[in-house]
Order: C-alpha cells, then sequence, then structure tokens
C-alpha cells in the first residue's frame, strides 16, 4: 500500500500540489514564481503610519510565497484565517486558533509561527511562506518526500503544520538528535499519534537536505 | 473578538499617545501568543490594539556597565540563543527554553512574558481575575488542581511567568516608559497579588509600557531553573524554581530562590536562601533548604500534590546551578 501511496501523491504536483489548490484552478499559487526582485521588495516595504487603521475593513498587502496579495481585511482578522478565506491558501489548518495545537504554522521572516496568533495587518512587509510554497513546481521538498516515504500521518490534519514546522525547525537545526526533534516539533500536536514516523521522517529529511 | 483599529507606532512617545487611561481603550500588542488568545475569548475587548513591534528601542540585548541589558521585545529564542545569556545567566536560558514550543519562543516576547495575564481556568471562562460569587473566590471550592499552593488574600491563581522566578532571583529591574518619564521597578515588586477583579497582577498602568529588563552582572554567580511539567511538550509547568546562588569560593555567600507557578506572584522564599549562606551545598544541604523553601504552603482541596513538586525543583534548581 505503501508504494501505490508513493506513486499517488509523486504524480499531483504535475497538476498541483494541493487536492483544493486543484480544484479552484489555484494550484501553486505563487510558490515557483518569487523573484529575487519581488523578495527584496517585500521586505523593505515600509511599516504601515502610526495613526490607527480600523476597526472597519483597511486595505493591506501581504506577500506569500514570493507574490504580492492586496486584501481588505477588519484589522481583527488573523493571518490564518486572511491565507485561508481570503487567499484560498488552505495549507495551513485552523484547529484550536489559540496557539495551542501547530496546525496552523507558517514561516514568518524565516521563523515558524503560529498564524493564529499574529494579526493579518501584523504581517504586512515580511515574507510568509506557507506549506503551498514549498515544493519547487513538481519536486516535493525534502520534507514532504520524506514524510510521504514513512507514511508520517493518519488523518493528515497535522500535517502541513508539522511539514512547515519541520522545515523551518531543519532549516536551523541541520544536523538534529532524536531529542532535538522531539523538542523542536513539541508545538505541533497530532492527534492521531503519528510521531514515531513523524520523527524517522524529520530525521530522514535532514540528511536528504544536508546532501 | 471583538473589533478594534489597530495602530503602528514607529517611536515609544508616538505608542504613549495612543494608548489610554483604562484597559479598555487600549492594549499592547507585541508577540500576540497571549492577547490573541484573550480577545478572541472576549476577556480582552480593547478599543484600540496598539503593536509595539516596531519600536526600535525595544530591542536587543547588550553587555552594560553593570550587567546586561534586554531589550522588551526580545523573543524567548533570541533570549534562549544569546551567548551572554547562556554563559552568564544559565537559569535565564533554560528558563526560555522550558517554553517548548518553537512558535511560541520564536513570537513570544520578554516583556509579554512579564505581563501576560493567568492562565487560570475560571479568569479565562470569564469568571473573573479572582473568580469571585458573592464577596467569595469559587477556587478554593472548585477546580484548583493548578492553583496556589502560596494563596495571596483571595487571589488563587498563579502567575504564568516564565522568566519572572529566573530575573527576580537574578536581582533584575524592570524599565517603564510613561507620558511623566521612564521609572524602574525591581522585578520582585512588578508582580503584584491583586485585590480585586478589576486590578493587574503587575505594576503597570494602561499607558505605561515595559521597555527592558536590567540583569545585574551574573559573575560569580551560579544559576539555574527547574521546571516540573505533567509532559514534556507544550505544557504549562506545574511548579519551578529558580535559583540563584552568589559563591564565596566553595561555599554560598548569598542565595536566591525563586518558586514559579505556585502563587499569585513568583514567590521569594527568604528562609530556605538564607539556610544556604555559608554552606558548601550537598545533596542533604539542598533538601533541607527544598523543605524550608514549601514550609508556609497552603495547599487547596485538590492541589497538595504541588507541594512536593516546588520541593523537588527547588532541590533540582539547587544541585544543577552547582553542577
Amino acid at each position: 500500500m505503501g508504494s501505490k501511496r508513493d506513486s499517488d501523491i509523486q504524480k499531483k504536483p504535475k497538476t498541483g500540489f494541493s487536492r483544493r489548490g486543484f480544484m479552484r484552478g489555484v494550484g501553486l499559487g505563487g510558490g515557483a514564481i518569487g523573484t529575487a526582485l519581488l523578495e527584496k521588495e517585500a521586505v523593505a516595504a515600509p511599516p504601515p503610519a502610526a495613526a490607527a487603521s480600523g476597526p472597519g475593513e483597511v486595505p493591506i498587502s501581504l506577500w506569500v510565497n514570493g507574490k504580492e496579495h492586496k486584501l481588505n481585511v477588519e484589522p481583527r482578522v488573523t493571518l490564518l484565517d486572511a491565507l485561508r478565506d481570503h487567499l484560498s491558501y488552505t495549507g495551513a489548518k485552523r484547529v484550536c486558533d489559540r496557539g495551542t495545537c501547530g496546525a496552523c504554522t507558517v514561516i514568518l521572516d524565516g521563523k515558524a509561527v503560529y498564524a493564529c496568533s499574529v494579526l493579518a495587518i501584523d504581517a504586512q512587509g515580511r515574507k510568509i511562506q506557507t506549506v503551498e510554497g514549498l515544493s519547487q513546481g513538481s519536486e516535493l521538498h525534502p520534507v514532504m518526500k520524506a514524510f510521504v516515504h514513512h507514511d508520517a500521518q493518519q488523518c493528515g490534519f497535522c500535517t502541513p503544520g508539522f511539514v512547515v514546522a519541520a522545515k523551518a525547525f531543519l532549516d536551523e537545526h541541520p544536523n538534529p538528535s532524536d531529542d532535538q526533534v522531539r523538542d523542536g516539533l513539541g508545538g505541533n500536536l497530532c492527534r492521531c499519534g503519528t510521531y514515531v514516523g513523524i520523527r524517522q521522517a524529520v530525521l530522514e529529511a535532514a540528511k536528504g537536505m544536508r546532501g | 473578538m471583538q473589533a478594534f483599529e489597530y495602530a503602528n507606532p514607529s517611536t515609544v512617545d508616538e505608542a504613549l499617545g495612543l494608548l489610554g487611561s483604562t484597559w479598555e481603550e487600549a492594549n499592547i500588542l507585541a508577540g500576540g501568543t497571549d492577547l490573541l488568545s484573550l480577545m478572541k475569548e472576549y476577556i480582552h475587548t480593547p478599543k484600540r490594539v496598539v503593536n509595539i513591534k516596531n519600536l526600535k528601542d525595544l530591542g536587543g540585548i547588550s553587555k552594560t556597565g553593570s550587567g546586561l541589558r534586554i531589550g522588551a521585545n526580545v523573543t524567548l529564542a533570541e533570549l534562549a540563543a544569546n551567548a551572554d545569556v547562556r554563559s552568564e545567566y544559565p537559569a535565564l536560558a533554560q528558563a526560555a527554553m522550558g517554553v517548548s514550543s518553537m512558535q511560541i519562543r520564536n513570537m513570544g516576547t520578554v516583556g509579554g512574558d512579564l505581563c501576560q495575564r493567568p492562565r487560570c481556568w475560571y479568569f479565562r471562562n470569564g469568571f473573573g481575575l479572582l473568580a469571585m460569587k458573592d464577596g467569595k473566590s469559587l477556587v478554593p471550592g472548585g477546580q484548583n488542581e493548578f492553583h496556589a499552593i502560596f494563596p495571596a488574600g483571595q487571589a488563587y491563581f498563579v502567575s504564568a511567568s516564565t522568566l519572572g522566578p529566573p530575573l527576580i532571583a537574578l536581582g533584575a529591574k524592570v524599565k517603564i516608559a510613561s507620558k511623566s518619564g521612564p521609572r524602574e521597578v525591581e522585578l520582585e515588586k512588578f508582580f503584584v497579588a491583586p485585590k480585586d477583579d478589576k486590578s493587574r497582577e503587575v505594576d503597570l498602568k494602561p499607558n505605561e509600557i515595559v521597555t527592558e529588563i536590567l540583569v545585574p552582572s551574573g559573575s560569580g554567580i551560579r544559576s539555574a531553573t527547574y521546571e516540573v511539567h505533567q509532559k514534556d511538550a507544550l505544557d504549562w509547568p506545574l511548579a519551578a524554581a529558580a535559583v540563584a546562588l552568589t559563591m564565596k569560593g566553595s561555599q554560598v555567600g548569598r542565595a536566591r530562590i525563586v518558586l514559579g507557578h505556585v502563587g499569585p506572584t513568583p514567590v521569594v522564599a527568604s528562609r530556605a536562601a538564607s539556610s544556604l549562606n555559608g554552606k558548601s551545598v550537598s545533596e542533604a544541604i539542598a533538601e533541607q533548604a527544598a523543605r524550608a523553601a514549601v514550609a508556609g504552603a497552603k495547599p487547596l482541596s485538590q492541589n497538595g500534590y504541588k507541594v512536593q513538586l516546588a520541593r523537588v525543583a527547588v532541590k533540582r534548581a539547587i544541585l544543577a546551578a552547582m553542577a
């Protein structure tokens, strides 16, 4: 069954990695489009002025996976809800919505954070990376490949958060011990209890990323 | 979450101008890990949220003539990774790493750790800070397994601060900005047990901002933090202890012992600390100090177990500091 699964998933990126993305025709989003110029502008964008804005909708722009998105949101909208409900990046999942489960993990300026605990308006001018932006075209990220190889999920709902957290963790710990992986991913919960497979996958991905 | 207006000042003065004279008018947003949850539960419903992450003066860790200056916006991850903190103030680095989620450490700030609200489930479920009903707190006769063993008046919640105990043990001060100018408060006095539901558990007015933490030199001091968790990942400690031992040769010259998560403020264990003075630390001496640290505990109906955990935390923190 494992091999069948592998081949199924390996084929999908041709038409877009995410199931919903494929159906909507959004697919890989801007993941592969991000140019050096865009990323530079994203980081250099000035923060909004000191005058208060809201409580009604205000125009903001977010740089997600190297692509700029302009949208209107109330200041109370979290980054997670903006990504999911306004921009159709549904990889980050809304589970606890209280900074406890890790399913909404995204990478903000290179650091893993809980998107449910960041205001969208606060994420302006910062580099946002979601699970949709990890694969390069049809080539899965090494962490994704390792998750597939180790069948490191059951229901899969926590998986995007784990994959993003693992990617951010491995960027800072290229050669982690088993204990470091355990601590590093302590901020993500899997209620199916697939932690053993996840840890094996992360250790394997570390090897792959070191080359 | 109730709708609010958002302000993003770039200087401390601008930020102070945007704050109000009540907590209902404006709240400060730093890492957001606590504030957003409080707002989602309608525990906090400010009309305005003032983001202080772009205040440059609140960043950075630097050595000063008298010790270390830690900007209030420094994240727990930055604190735990800082070479000076790790070498000179191990209690502080250990406490920061005890916040066992990479994401929270990346977001949560030092100032936010000190100012976060209690995790008490009565408070978080809208019963008010002291959970008062008919002039009495609901906690002693209710679900109190995670509550204080050192209550103060009607305050039975426990301080949620992770950095409070080690920073108090190390003799830190907190610097606070206000329109009338900056003030410095010893961290031990910054934490206060509130007398009513409207009060806060820290000495901070709605129109003030914690800007930095000043820690005296850690040279010649051995320190450690030991936390007891129910599980390794993503959990609040059941009890914690931080110790700072100023050494005179192989003996303890002066000791500071502070307990966390056992009272509405970090609990300074003075008698336990002075029992170490002039002694060479052994397991028996550490055990004796640990017993003294919990001698005055007043556990509630369901949290007697925390007395033992606090005792063990003190003993292990002392031994870890000497290791």
